[in-house]
């Protein structure tokens, strides 16, 4: 096995323990901090396929913004001292973790059989040159302009509606 | 050996039912709100392997736009969580049912 493979393999491990251990943490603050390190191992996958620009961008977006963004919410409403929820096992969610099992299995049995296993061994000769800033950023200020000013104007209408919806009154 | 597609596709399947299952079974309110996040990332993930292994740029920007759309849900979710602490005193998204009837 090749240094990539075992990266991946790694990588792959690292990413479904955090993820399961973040549906596990009864604490929310370890539950985010479960999934800091989930994003870091698909950080680390992004590398892995050659995408180096989004790998970089996934560590500052999700880690640096969103995830501080969540910690700070739960240290603002001080999750830690409220009673501990009512999660304990009941009917709901053992007809959920069925149905859950089912859709994991048909998705593994769907990409398991498929031809692509064949078809897409390899990674595209090109795939090294698709993910760099260069290539992105010129896509973004040609093919994808309109899209891309859309994404601001986005950004911008959820910057108004978290403060008009955090705010006390109006 | 090199990684073939299928196993990428098969990484991100799980990585997504761990975050369906997180949001069937948690009651934390955040916690759910990660979980999406979650299973935001692992749609990424297949979006980004199917670009690296078709040589097609597309998927990497839709990556981009679905990061942005990502941040934004994160910016008003925390938002909605914080309005409905300050009203009901609880993130159990089982008592907050105030649109119910």
């Amino acid at each position: 096995m090749s240094i990539e493979a075992y990266l991946f393999f790694l990588f792959a491990l690292i990413a479904i323990a955090s993820a399961v251990l973040m549906v596990m943490q009864r604490n929310p603050v370890m539950s985010a901090l479960d999934l800091i390190a989930n994003f870091f191992c698909i950080a680390a996958l992004y590398l892995l396929l050659k995408a180096q620009f989004l790998a970089v961008i996934q560590i500052i977006v999700y880690t640096g913004a969103i995830m501080v963004l969540v910690l700070f919410v739960i240290m603002l409403l001080n999750l830690g001292d409220e009673k501990r929820l009512s999660e304990q096992f009941d009917m709901k969610k053992a007809i959920g973790s069925i149905l859950v099992a089912g859709f994991l299995l048909e998705m593994l049995y769907l990409f398991g059989s498929s031809d692509e296993s064949v078809a897409y061994a390899n990674l595209h000769p090109e795939s090294g040159n698709i993910g760099t800033v260069e290539n992105i950023g010129g896509e973004f200020f040609r093919r994808f302009l309109l899209p891309f000013e859309i994404a601001s104007l986005l950004l911008l209408a959820a910057i108004i509606g978290a403060v008009v919806l955090a705010k006390k009154r109006l | 050996m090199t990684i073939p597609l299928h196993y990428y596709l098969g990484l991100s399947a799980i990585l997504f039912t761990v975050g369906v299952a997180g949001v069937l079974t948690r009651r934390n309110a955040i916690v759910v709100f990660m979980c999406i996040e979650l299973m935001l990332n692992s749609v990424n993930l297949t979006l980004v392997a199917y670009s690296s292994f078709l040589g097609d740029v597309t998927g990497q920007i839709l990556v981009f736009f679905v990061m942005a759309v990502a941040a934004a849900e994160a910016a008003v979710g925390l938002a909605i969580v914080i309005a409905l602490f300050r009203n009901k005193q609880t993130v159990n998204i089982d008592e907050i049912n105030i649109l119910k009837w």
